[in-house]
């Protein structure tokens, strides 16, 4: 079919040169050419035809009369006879054979008109081809096809090879490349593979193994067969879906919990919570004796939960009565029933909280007993021997120690006063006076400071005076004490002040620093005047003489105001041998240093004076500069030669014009960079032993000069760098293993690098 | 006044056992050491003059073939084991580490073409000129047995490369055109021709085991797919391209060793122009192969030398040779890529070490934080103009300096020539081609 349409285009296309002038007939004649070397491809027999040129040009002129004939004239219908033997051979008697023979659709089809078998449907359409005018395009060349082909091919490799782009770049860019690529992970590895299979020896092995085997299952029981292993690593696209289901799952569940933990929070029934929580409880303690039974290890667990939270409990300000809104309602509560036994709630809460468990109260049932049963929890724990070693416990005391030792008196007062506190509206009314005089006491203090803190100075000068005097008239007679209780009450108060706030403002610090310096020279000054301020507080309290009755009663206070007392005792000895009275006038603390300091340095300076008492550097490096200023100065050059150009000899000069002539002065260079600086010299002379080293031009990949410097300027080395910082930066590039083959990148790196 | 006691903790400089270094308690400000750049510089350039000092590369020459050395090949498996094949068509086998022959065969009559090791390593084929591809064991043959092929395919061409499957039992050969060869047949399974050459060698991709490349007598390279049933694509140079080699680590580059002294790195994607053009030789260069790193290649030459480049570096950064190596026909770089195996024209095979100036054997931790610091204050002070030079020196042959000055010149003389030329022709009609552009003549689809 193909050889028919050609030979169907080929006489077109002689038809066309006919037409056209001989101008063309060239370039059409080279068309025929590539046409007839097209056709060798197809046919190779008619190479042979096409042997000699004169044979071809005949044959030319034959195809085009046959061409002009075939023009004008109807086509005839021809039945070409079989006359030899022929590769192609036709049941229709139908030969494509013979130059210039064309076939129609029409004379193929003629039998299908006859046959009944084929449809109408397919005789219509082929009477439908038959009708149209068009050319059926011919097939591609070999050589087209060929390319086409190849193309093809082409595009599919060069996109399974892309594939390795991401790797190929990951890898150029990798600080450091590991080869073997696939090396084995380090660290421990399953017994298994590491141990050789152990050998059957037993019957009763040798028959558990057959039964193994028979089924096909691993022998070395926890090690999976390659095939598990493989499915187990490579998650599916299904798993990996499943996975993904959960997970989302899981984080919708979490944020419904949240937002209806968010939703409980927020109501503010007190019945709710209470209900809620009774019952929150209720489970816990059902869930708690299984618990017993079941999982003893995490009972005790549980119990210490419990216990830790009972600490917590003990150590906090919560529902002791404390906060803001209990101070407030200590006053309504005289009047309000409600107020009080909210109070009273409160109080309850926290010995229900603070009780200790059942289970262990065995020896600690007496002590509670012997204590007063509803005093608020924090006076348990400052007599509470035990807690006091412990800092931690020791927190809440610390926060407010004056007002704490203030309570406690108080309490104690109320012990004394009100007997065996059983009954609870006494007990109240006792606290409500503790709260009152409390307020009170704070308002009177803080009178006090205010007063004196504006005169400060000279009070501490004066308290200095009176010091010895003081401490003598506190052991011996306690009418003088009262003379100085305002005193002591001051120093009392800048202590707890530079406690609270820890020496904030400079006049704090001063304040601080001079009472400490005061207390340094007496040792046991801080217990002094705690006892005194707490004597000055409890102004109807029995007076206690001995200072050593208020430590043994007080002793967490006295534990931690130990540690400073220590402290003290350390500075004592300089204090002593170094400091006046003059030194606490001097308001700004840190000035006591630089006195210290200036001395020095004023001692080296005269030192270094004298060291170098004989050379004058000044003057010198002075010198130095001028001389170098001058150096660099344009000099005048003078070139003239006596005797040139006029008469020479001894006693003669050169004349005053030929001198003007020839004296050259040098251009003036640009200003020194360092005729500013009075104390610099800044030489602007280049060394060549150095440019030798330099680098003169901007190396490839930088793109500014600073680019370049930034990577020079910072220094590799361990004298530089800390080790870890040496082993980050000088890692090599490269590793390979010393005596392992490298294979080449295997196809699991992609998949490897896919999955990352 | 305020005492500073002088307070201690031993921990900080008693040593736990005396084997441990010394601790140097050490101040970072970097305020306190304003010579820091200076001190590196000099610290790099004692580097550099020692990594001179130390470079001796050659380590060993295996003598005993009694014909020029044609071809080699790496054992797969083993290390240690190296094969070659004269040109009088005798194979020998190599210990590494013994530097003796183990074995030596007669496999053919004639040159010794092509020789691949299968990928398990438990035989080999070669190829030779009496148009035979053989199969052989590994392992010597007992006492009293016959020394014989397991296989031979008898072919009706004269083979001139042979390669071998990464995975699959099939080779490739190549002569009159390219055969692809399944190990168990005796006729190839596919055939490539495109116009009528000779090739001279054939390669396997060995990242993208399906894909090859051979160069041809007619100046180019073609690529081709083993399932495909035509050839993919063919670039045709100036001159013509002695072996190619692809990067085992990057799956489209592949490098090939021109006869116009240069060598070229093609993506295989882009033929219109090599990415890389490495020049330092003065003469053809017969063979190149990669470093398993991928990140370096060697190259063998005519002119005598072995040159190192680095895969993307236009000039070598490393050249052998010593006075009694001849032209330098074949060259493999060790798999463990510790080594440079080179088979010359006098008998001879070299053993050379990779890394010029790297101490063999195992390091101490503290020797190899020591390399690496060197090696890191080198990479930094590359640039300063003294350390480059010392950096960059190479002793070369007088023949081979003489004529890369010559060639510099002939270089030179024709750039200012086209420059010339440019200048005093119309603007535009003299177009500047780049150094890589030029040595392309087309890409046929």
């Amino acid at each position: 079919m193909a050889k028919m349409s050609k030979t169907k285009t080929m006489s077109s296309k002689r038809v066309k040169k006919s037409s056209e002038g001989s101008e063309t007939k060239k370039h059409v004649v080279y068309d025929e050419e590539e046409e007839r070397l097209n056709e060798a491809d197809v046919n190779i027999t008619s190479e042979e035809e096409e042997g000699d040129d004169g044979y071809n040009d005949e044959r030319k002129r034959q195809k085009l009369l046959e061409a002009i004939n075939a023009l004008g004239v109807q086509r005839k219908k021809k039945l070409a006879e079989r006359s030899e033997a022929s590769v192609y051979m036709s049941d229709f008697t139908v030969t494509a054979e013979g130059e210039g023979d064309k076939m129609d659709l029409s004379e193929l089809i003629v039998t299908v008109d006859k046959n009944p078998a084929v449809p109408a449907k397919t005789k219509k359409q082929l009477k439908n081809l038959e009708q149209s005018k068009k050319t059926i395009e011919c097939s591609l060349s070999k050589q087209e096809s060929e390319r086409i082909q190849r193309d093809v091919a082409f595009q599919k490799a060069s996109t399974e090879v892309s594939k390795w782009k991401g790797v190929i770049k990951q890898n150029q860019r990798a600080e450091q490349l590991l080869f073997p690529l696939n090396q084995e992970p380090t660290g421990p590895k399953a017994m298994e593979r590491v141990v050789t299979r152990w050998k059957v020896q037993t019957p009763l092995e040798q028959d558990i193994f057959a039964l193994l085997s028979a089924n096909k299952q691993p022998i070395n029981d926890p090690i999976l067969t390659p095939a598990e292993e493989a499915s187990l690593s490579a998650m599916s696209l299904e798993e990996a879906k499943i996975r993904r289901a959960e997970l989302q799952k899981a984080r919708a569940l979490q944020s419904y919990y949240e937002a209806k933990a968010r939703r409980e929070r927020k109501i503010k029934s007190k019945k709710y919570h209470k209900v809620h929580n009774k019952a929150k409880r209720k489970d816990f303690l059902k869930q708690f004796d299984e618990m017993i039974k079941t999982n003893p290890a995490a009972a005790i667990e549980e119990l210490n939960k419990v216990e830790l939270a009972r600490m917590q409990e003990r150590m906090s300000l919560k529902h002791q009565n404390s906060g803001k809104w209990a101070k407030s309602n200590v006053i309504i509560s005289k009047y309000d029933k409600g107020a009080r036994k909210a109070m009273q709630q409160q109080l309850e809460v926290n010995k229900e909280l603070t009780q200790k468990l059942m289970t262990s109260l065995n020896n600690e049932e007496e002590e509670e007993v012997g204590s007063p049963e509803l005093m608020p929890g924090f006076v348990n724990d400052t007599e509470r021997g035990l807690d006091s070693s412990n800092p931690w416990m020791r927190g809440k005391l610390s926060e407010q120690p004056s007002e704490r030792i203030d309570n406690l008196d108080f309490t104690d007062e109320g012990a004394v006063v009100v007997g065996n506190k059983t009954e609870e509206v006494n007990f109240e009314e006792v606290e409500e006076t503790a709260e009152e005089a409390l307020l009170r006491e704070f308002g009177h203090r803080r009178k006090l400071r205010l007063v004196q803190e504006a005169e400060n100075m000279p009070v501490i000068f004066v308290d200095h005076d009176n010091k010895a005097a003081a401490e003598y008239t506190s052991n011996k007679e306690e009418k003088q004490l009262s003379e100085f209780k305002s005193l002591f009450q001051v120093i009392a108060n800048s202590r707890q002040d530079a406690e609270a706030v820890q020496a904030d403002s400079a006049e704090d610090a001063n304040q601080t620093d001079s009472a400490q310096l005061e207390e340094g020279e007496r040792i046991r000054t801080p217990e002094d005047v705690e006892f005194l301020s707490q004597e000055l507080s409890t102004d109807e309290a029995p007076v206690q003489p001995q200072p050593i009755q208020a430590t043994e009663k007080l002793p967490s206070a006295a534990l931690k105001t130990g540690k400073k007392r220590k402290r003290k005792r350390g500075t004592e000895l300089k204090e002593v041998l170094t400091t006046e009275a003059k030194v606490i006038q001097v308001p700004i603390a840190p000035a006591v240093e630089d006195t210290e300091d200036s001395d020095e340095k004023l001692e080296q300076r005269g030192l270094i004076k004298e060291a170098f008492a004989g050379d004058d550097v000044i003057s010198d490096f002075l010198r130095d500069k001028r001389n170098q200023e001058d150096a660099g100065r344009p000099k005048v050059v003078d070139l003239t030669l006596p005797g040139w150009g006029e008469w020479g000899g001894g006693g003669l000069k050169p004349s005053r014009n030929k001198r003007r002539r020839f004296r050259i002065k040098t251009v003036l260079p640009p200003p020194r960079k360092d005729q500013h600086l009075p104390s610099v010299i800044i030489s602007e002379k280049r060394n060549c032993s150095i440019s030798l080293h330099q680098v003169n031009s901007l190396p490839f990949p930088f793109e500014n000069h600073m680019q370049f410097e930034s990577t020079v300027r910072s220094p590799v080395g361990r004298t530089w760098n800390t080790e870890h910082t040496v082993k980050k930066i000088t890692k090599p590039k490269v590793i390979t293993q010393l005596g392992s083959i490298i294979e080449p990148m295997a196809r699991e790196e992609l998949v490897k690098n896919k999955k990352l | 006044m305020k005492v500073k006691v002088l307070s201690r903790n031993p921990d900080d400089y008693v040593r736990e056992t005396k084997l441990d270094i010394q601790r140097v308690p050490r101040n970072y400000d970097p305020t306190l050491h304003p010579f820091e750049v200076n001190r590196e510089y000099c610290r790099a350039l004692n580097a550099t003059k020692l990594e001179r000092v130390f470079a001796k590369p050659f380590l060993a020459s295996l003598d005993g073939h009694r014909d020029g050395v044609n071809c080699m090949a790496k054992h797969t498996r083993s290390l240690s084991t190296l094969l070659s094949g004269a040109c009088d068509g005798e194979v020998r086998v190599w210990d590494l580490t013994k530097r003796e022959c183990v074995r030596t065969l007669q496999a053919h009559e004639g040159f010794v073409r092509g020789m691949v090791v299968r990928f398990c390593g438990t035989s080999f084929f070669t190829a030779g000129d009496d148009k035979t591809i053989k199969q052989w064991k590994m392992e010597a043959p007992g006492y009293g047995e016959e020394e014989e092929p397991i296989n031979t395919i008898l072919g009706k061409t004269v083979f001139t490369g042979l390669d071998h499957h990464q995975k699959d039992n099939v080779l490739a050969t190549c002569g009159q055109q390219v055969d692809i060869w399944d190990e168990q047949r005796s006729s190839p399974i596919r055939s490539f021709t495109w116009g009528v050459d000779s090739f001279s060698s054939v390669r396997f991709n060995p990242v993208e085991t399906e894909l090859l490349a051979s160069c041809a007598s007619d100046r180019s390279i073609v690529l081709y797919d083993m399932r495909e049933s035509a050839p993919l694509k063919k670039v045709i140079m100036t001159m013509r391209s002695n072996t190619l080699c692809w990067n085992p680590m990057e799956a489209y580059y592949f490098t090939c060793a021109n006869e116009d002294y240069n060598l070229y790195t093609y993506d295989m994607r882009y033929l219109r122009q090599p990415v890389t053009v490495h020049m330092d030789h003065v003469s053809a260069v017969l063979d190149v192969d990669y470093s398993p790193t991928g990140k370096d290649f060697v190259s063998a030459s005519f002119d005598k030398t072995i040159r190192i480049f680095p895969k993307d570096a236009g000039h070598s950064k490393e050249v052998y040779h010593t006075k009694r190596m001849q032209h330098v026909i074949c060259v493999k770089w060790s798999s463990d890529s510790k080594y440079v195996l080179s088979g010359s024209d006098e008998m001879n095979i070299r053993l050379w070490k990779a890394n010029a100036a790297e101490k063999l054997g195992m390091l101490a931790p503290r020797e190899r934080a020591a390399v690496n610091y060197s090696q890191k204050l080198k990479e930094k002070f590359q640039h300063h103009p003294q350390i480059r030079r010392i950096a960059h020196h190479r002793h070369l042959p007088k023949n081979i300096y003489h004529e890369t000055k010559e060639l510099r010149t002939m270089k030179e003389a024709r750039r200012r020539k086209e420059r010339n030329v440019r200048k005093h022709s119309k603007p535009g009609s003299v177009p500047v081609v780049s150094e890589k552009e030029k040595h392309v003549v087309t890409v046929l689809k």
